[in-house]
C-alpha cells in the first residue's frame, strides 16, 4: 500500500513567525530553505494579514507557488526548551535552488526529532557506555573520563599510531568549519594521528589528487556556467539523481539556452533521459562506455582535440608548464605532469582503439570531441563545462581518469573563464578547516586494512558507519566486530570494579589485540554495535553550522531547535575530550603532554568557528555571514565592502593556477596512459563472474539512509536495498520483480530485492550504495589505486534468489524511472 | 513524445490561475470564540461529490474531474485490473488528484505503462500502485481520492489522503 500520510490540513505560519536560514545539509548543493516556528498555542489564519506569505490561503495556490508546504515539510519541535511549530521549505530567493525542493531536503522538518510528533526517535540522547553487557546510559563526565584515560593509556604507553580516527571531512549535516576543526585541532593539533581516514574511504587522502597536483582546485566553477555554456560534459556522474537542483535550476536551463549534452556513462541514468526530454534526443549524446574504461575514451577526445588543433594556443603558453616534465611518476603520483605535449606524447590514443576498449562507435568519439571542442563557424572558441563525480573517483584508475579530463578542459581553455569550468560535482556540501595533515603522509596508511591486521588500539570514529560504507567490508567487519569483542568481554568481567580497574582490563584485552571503539554518532549506527561509547551528537540547525557548497558558497545554516536530548556539536564534543585528556594526563604526570590540550575552552560552535576558519579568514564572522542569508558568499572572501562580504564567482579568472603550490602559477597536465585495469584482483575477478555490479546511488536516499531508515515516505518505496536488472536476466535466472536476491562472489555476500530495469545493459546490476538492509561493500574487493582511493564501481559476482518477493516489496511499483510525457 | 492523452482541461487556466470559480473569496477574519467551536472539527468535513457513472468509463481512458472543489483538478481511471484503493465490480476504478505535489505542475497520464507524470521536473507516479511516486521530488505520494459506488453506478468522490498541492486544508474555508 503506498504510503499517505491521511493529512488533510497544516498549521498555517503566522504573520510573525520567526524566520531562520537554513542550507539543506543533505548533497553539496546546499539548496536555501526557510525555517519558521511559532508558539504551540498559536497559528496564522487564511487572510493575507494572518500569515507569513501575505496570500489568502483560502484560495488554491498555483504552480511553483511560494505559500505552499507539504506534510514532509511540518513538524512539532523544542527550541529553547519549549515546544513549537516548524515548517522548512524552498527558499524561492535563493539563487540555488529558486524555490525547488529535493526529495531529500524537502524532508528536513519531519527527519527531525521530535517527542510531540515521535519522528525520528532513533536519535541518542545520552552518552552511553558498555557496562553490564549492555550501553547504560550515563552522564558526558563519566563517558568523556572513560574515553580519555583509556586513549591516555594508549598514546603513552605506545604511541599516538596505536590511535586510529574514522572522521568525516565534509559539510553539512555532521561536518561543517566548526566540527571539522574540532576534530582537526583534537587529532591534528594537540595530536598528531597519523593513522585516520575518511567517512567514505579507507585512507586520509584526497578524492581529485591529480586535479590539485595539476593546480586545479575541484570546485572552480560558478553554477550559473551551466547556463552560460555551449556544451556540458558529465563523466561518471548523475546529477538529476544525485544533485537534483543543480540539475533542474543550472543544467536545464542551459540546455534551454541551447547548450548541448555528452554523458558519459555504462548506465542509461536519468541524467541522460531528462536532458533528452528537455533538450531533444538530438542534442543529448551518451556514450554508453564498457565499464571502467573512461580513460580511453578521454585521452583518446584529448588527442583527436589536439591533432585538430581546437585547443586554446594562447591559455597553454600563458598558464601551463611549458618545459617538458615538472613532476615525475613516483609513489605519490601514480602519473608524471608536465606541458601540454609531455601529456599528449604519453597518452596518445586513436579514436578507432578507445572505441575498440570502450564498445562506442568511433563516430560518437568525433562527435563528443566536436561538441566539446570545435571551434565555433565564426571560429569563436567553444564553451565547455566539465562535470565529473563518483563514477570516476571511485572508478578504475583514479589519478589519471581525473588527470584526463582536466587535461582537456586546460588544453581548451575551459578553466577560469565563463561557461567553463572543470569540477566535481561532490557529495556533501565541503566544510573542511583543520590543522596541516602533512604528517599523515602520501600515499597514506590504508587504515582498513591496518586494522584488519590487528594494528591500532583505540578506535575512535565520527560520524561514519564503515558497515555500510567501505569496500572489503566483510572481512572489516568481521575483523573488527572480534576486535571489539575482545573488550566487551574484559569489561563485562571486571563489572563492579572500580575505573581504574575497568581501564586495566580494558588494557589487557588491548594487548591481547583488542580495540577500545568509542563512536560518535546521531544515531545508534551498524558499526556503533562495536562501540564501547556512545556520544551523541546533534546535527545543523540544533547548531548553527557553516558550510560551502559545489560552487564555493558559503553560508551559515541557522540553529532554530535545541539538540536532541543532552546531544552536543560534534566540535563541542572533540573539546569534551580534549579538556579530560589534559586532566588525565596532567594526572598521570605527563604534564607537557597535557599543555598540547589546551585551547579548547568553547562554550558554543560559534567559539570554535571563531578560534578555526575565522582565523584563517578574519572578514567572516557569524553576523556579517547571517546578514548575507541563503545566497551568501562564494568562498574565497576576498573583502568587506558596504555591510556585505565580497567573495569569488569563479576562480583562476587571472590565468593563475595555484592549488599544487608552485610558485610560478602554471597548470600541469597529467601524462596518464590507458592501462587497463588498475586495482589489484579486478581482471581477475570480471573474469570469473556473470555480473558485473555497479553501486549506484538514488534520488529518494540521503547516503546510506541514517535517518531515511526510519522515514516511512522512503522505507514504502524500497523497502529492501534495489537491485536493478535487466528484465531478460531475471527472466533466464527465474528471478521475479520484488524477489530477494543475493549477490555472491569471493569477497563476501550481499542481498537486495531485484527491480528490472530495461535500460540496462545484459549482465550488469545497479545496486544501490550505502544500504543498512545490504551493503554492496561486501562483494567489493580491497583493491585501491596507488593513493589508497577505493574502487568500488569495479566489483563482479553472481546472483540466486534467496526468497520470493514478501509482502512489502510485492505491494511497490516496479515501473521504469523514466518519464513518459 | 508527446502523443500520450494529456490530462489537459483547465490546463492554461490552471497556469494562470484562472482555474477559479465559485470558489469563496472571503476571507475569514479572526473569530470570536463562540464560533470558534463551530470550526473547531480535528478533520476537514469533505464532500461527497458525484464524479460520474460506471457507464461513462473506458478502460484506460482518463477522464478530467474535480475534487473537493473545482481548484483542485483530478482525473478518473478505469484500469481494467483490480489495484490498490480501486473500486467498483472490478475493484479497478481510481481517482487522483493531477497537481505534482512537488510544484504543483499540472500531470499527464500515460496510457502506456498507466502512469501520470509531471512536464515539470519528470516525477512520476503510478495509478496502479495507489499514487506511489515511481520516481520524483515530491514527499509525499500522489493523493488519492477516496470513492464509493451507489446501486446507480455512481461514482462518489468522498476523501482525500494526502494534502493536495496548493491548499493547505484539502477542503478549502470560505
Amino acid at each position: 500500500m503506498a504510503y499517505k500520510r491521511q493529512i488533510d490540513r497544516l498549521p498555517i505560519i503566522p504573520a510573525d513567525a520567526q524566520e531562520f536560514n537554513v542550507t539543506c545539509h543533505y548533497c553539496i548543493v546546499g539548496c536555501g530553505y526557510k525555517a519558521y516556528t511559532w508558539p504551540i498555542n498559536r497559528q496564522g489564519g487564511t487572510a493575507p494579514d494572518e500569515n507569513k506569505f501575505g496570500e489568502d490561503l483560502s484560495r488554491q495556490q498555483y504552480q511553483d507557488a511560494e505559500a505552499w508546504y507539504a506534510p514532509s515539510m511540518y513538524n512539532i519541535v523544542r527550541q529553547n526548551g519549549r515546544d513549537v511549530h516548524l515548517v522548512v521549505k524552498p527558499d524561492v530567493n535563493c539563487v540555488v535552488n529558486s524555490g525547488l525542493g529535493s526529495v531529500r531536503g524537502a524532508r528536513m522538518a519531519e527527519n527531525r526529532p521530535s517527542r510531540v510528533t515521535g519522528t525520528q526517535l532513533q536519535r541518542i540522547g545520552d552518552p552511553l557506555v558498555w557496562r553490564n553487557g549492555t550501553w547504560q546510559p550515563t552522564s558526558w563526565d563519566d563517558a568523556l573520563d572513560l574515553v580519555a584515560r583509556v586513549t591516555a593509556r594508549v598514546i603513552t604507553e605506545g604511541s599516538e599510531d596505536d590511535l586510529v580516527v574514522s572522521m568525516f571531512d565534509h559539510g553539512g549535516s555532521a561536518g561543517g568549519y566548526e566540527n571539522t576543526w574540532g576534530t582537526g585541532k583534537l587529532y591534528f593539533g594537540a595530536m598528531k594521528v597519523k593513522n585516520a581516514r575518511i567517512h567514505n574511504r579507507p585512507a586520509y587522502n584526497s578524492e581529485v589528487h591529480s586535479s590539485r597536483d595539476m593546480g586545479v582546485d575541484e570546485l572552480n566553477y560558478a553554477y550559473e556556467d551551466y547556463q552560460l555554456t555551449d556544451t556540458i560534459f558529465i563523466v561518471g556522474a548523475n546529477p538529476m539523481e544525485t544533485q537534483t537542483n543543480l540539475f533542474l535550476n543550472h543544467m536545464v536551463k542551459g540546455l534551454q539556452n541551447g547548450a548541448r549534452m555528452v554523458v558519459v556513462d555504462p548506465r542509461r541514468t536519468l541524467t541522460v533521459a531528462s536532458a533528452e526530454q528537455f533538450a531533444g534526443k538530438e542534442n543529448v549524446l551518451h556514450l554508453a562506455i564498457n565499464e571502467g574504461t573512461d580513460l580511453a575514451l578521454l585521452n583518446a577526445l584529448f588527442t583527436h582535440i589536439a591533432d585538430q588543433g581546437w585547443v586554446d594556443r594562447e591559455f597553454i603558453e600563458k598558464s601551463t608548464f611549458r618545459d617538458g616534465v615538472a613532476v615525475r611518476q613516483d609513489a605519490a603520483h601514480p602519473a608524471s605532469l608536465g606541458s601540454f605535449e609531455h601529456a599528449l606524447e604519453a597518452v596518445r590514443m586513436s579514436v578507432e582503439e578507445a572505441a575498440g576498449i570502450c564498445s562506442v562507435p568511433a563516430a560518437d568519439i568525433v562527435k563528443a570531441a566536436e561538441w566539446i571542442a570545435k571551434p565555433h563557424d565564426d571560429g569563436s572558441r567553444r564553451k565547455c563545462v566539465t562535470a565529473y563525480e563518483k563514477g570516476v573517483i571511485w572508478g578504475n584508475d583514479n589519478y589519471r581518469t581525473v588527470g584526463a579530463l582536466v587535461n582537456i578542459a586546460l588544453a581548451t581553455g575551459n578553466i577560469g573563464r565563463e561557461g567553463g569550468g572543470c569540477c566535481r560535482l561532490g557529495g556533501h556540501q565541503e566544510g573542511y578547516f583543520r590543522p596541516s595533515d602533512a604528517h599523515v603522509g602520501r600515499p597514506a596508511e590504508y587504515v582498513d586494512q591496518f586494522l584488519i591486521r590487528g594494528l591500532g588500539a583505540v578506535h575512535h570514529i565520527w560520524a561514519c558507519d564503515h558497515y555500510k560504507t567501505t569496500l572489503n567490508a566483510s572481512e572489516f567487519k568481521r575483523v573488527h566486530k572480534r576486535r571489539a569483542d575482545m573488550v566487551k568481554d574484559a569489561i563485562d568481567a571486571a563489572a563492579g570494579r572500580s575505573r581504574e580497574e575497568v581501564v586495566d582490563a580494558i588494557m589487557g584485552a588491548i594487548r591481547m589485540g583488542g580495540l577500545f571503539v568509542v563512536d560518535v554518532d546521531i544515531i545508534h549506527s551498524q558499526i556503533g554495535q562495536n562501540a564501547h561509547v556512545i556520544l551523541p551528537a546533534c546535527e545543523a540547525n540544533e547548531m548553527n553550522l557553516t558550510s560551502m557548497n559545489g560552487e564555493r558558497r558559503l553560508r551559515l545554516s541557522e540553529r532554530y531547535m535545541d539538540p536532541w536530548g543532552n546531544s552536543r556539536p560534534d566540535c563541542l564534543i572533540a573539546a569534551g575530550i580534549a579538556r579530560h585528556m589534559e586532566r588525565v594526563l596532567r594526572e598521570m604526570g605527563h604534564g607537557e603532554y597535557a599543555d598540547r590540550f589546551k585551547g579548547f575552552d568553547w562554550q558554543t560552535e560559534e567559539d570554535a568557528f571563531m578560534d578555526g576558519y575565522h582565523q584563517a579568514n578574519p572578514e567572516v564572522t557569524y553576523e556579517r555571514l547571517r546578514a548575507m542569508g541563503n545566497n551568501g558568499v562564494q568562498e574565497p572572501v576576498v573583502g568587506f565592502e558596504n555591510g556585505r562580504l565580497v567573495g569569488t564567482t569563479r576562480l583562476y579568472t587571472d590565468g593563475r593556477f595555484t592549488r599544487h603550490g608552485r610558485e610560478d602559477g602554471k597548470a600541469l597536465f597529467c601524462a596518464g596512459a590507458w592501462r587497463g585495469w588498475q586495482a589489484p584482483g579486478k581482471a581477475r575477478e570480471k573474469a570469473s563472474h556473470r555480473f558485473w555490479i555497479n553501486n549506484v546511488r538514488a534520488n529518494i536516499f540521503w547516503q546510506n539512509q541514517f535517518l531515511d531508515q526510519k522515514n516511512e515516505f522512503v522505507q514504502d518505496r524500497y523497502p529492501h536495498p534495489f537491485v536493478e536488472m535487466h528484465p531478460d536476466d531475471m527472466v533466464e535466472l527465474g528471478i521475479n520483480p520484488g524477489d530477494l536476491v543475493e549477490i555472491v562472489n569471493e569477497n563476501g555476500v550481499t542481498q537486495g530485492m531485484a527491480y528490472p530495469m530495461p535500460t540496462l545493459k545484459r549482465n550488469t546490476v545497479a545496486m544501490v550504495f550505502g544500504s543498512p538492509a545490504g551493503s554492496q561493500g561486501n562483494v567489493v574487493n580491497p583493491g585501491v589505486n596507488e593513493l589508497v582511493l577505493p574502487d568500488y564501481k569495479h566489483t563482479w559476482g553472481n546472483i540466486r534468489k534467496i526468497a520470493d518477493a514478501t509482502p512489502e516489496t510485492r505491494a511497490i511499483s516496479f515501473k521504469s524511472h523514466e518519464v513518459a510525457l | 513524445m508527446k502523443c500520450n492523452r494529456m490530462v489537459d482541461v483547465g490546463r492554461r487556466q490552471f497556469l494562470r490561475g484562472g482555474f477559479v470559480g465559485a470558489a469563496g473569496a472571503a476571507a475569514s477574519a479572526v473569530l470570536p470564540a463562540e464560533a470558534a467551536r463551530a470550526r473547531g472539527l480535528a478533520r476537514v468535513a469533505y464532500p461527497s461529490t458525484r464524479l460520474a457513472n460506471i457507464r461513462d468509463l473506458k478502460v484506460n481512458e482518463p477522464m478530467d474531474i474535480a475534487y473537493p472543489d473545482a481548484d483542485s483538478p483530478g482525473v478518473l481511471l478505469k484500469l481494467g485490473r483490480p489495484v490498490e484503493g480501486g473500486v467498483g465490480p472490478d475493484g479497478d476504478i481510481v481517482a487522483f488528484s493531477v497537481l505534482c505535489p512537488h510544484k504543483g505542475w499540472l500531470l499527464s497520464y500515460s496510457a502506456g505503462d498507466r502512469t501520470l507524470n509531471c512536464p515539470g521536473h519528470h516525477s512520476r507516479f503510478d495509478c496502479e500502485a495507489g499514487g506511489q511516486q515511481i520516481w520524483g521530488h515530491a514527499t509525499q505520494n500522489l493523493p488519492q481520492f477516496l470513492l464509493r459506488v451507489d446501486d446507480k453506478g455512481d461514482i462518489h468522490a468522498e476523501g482525500v489522503d494526502e494534502l493536495i498541492y496548493g491548499r493547505l486544508s484539502n477542503v478549502l474555508e470560505a
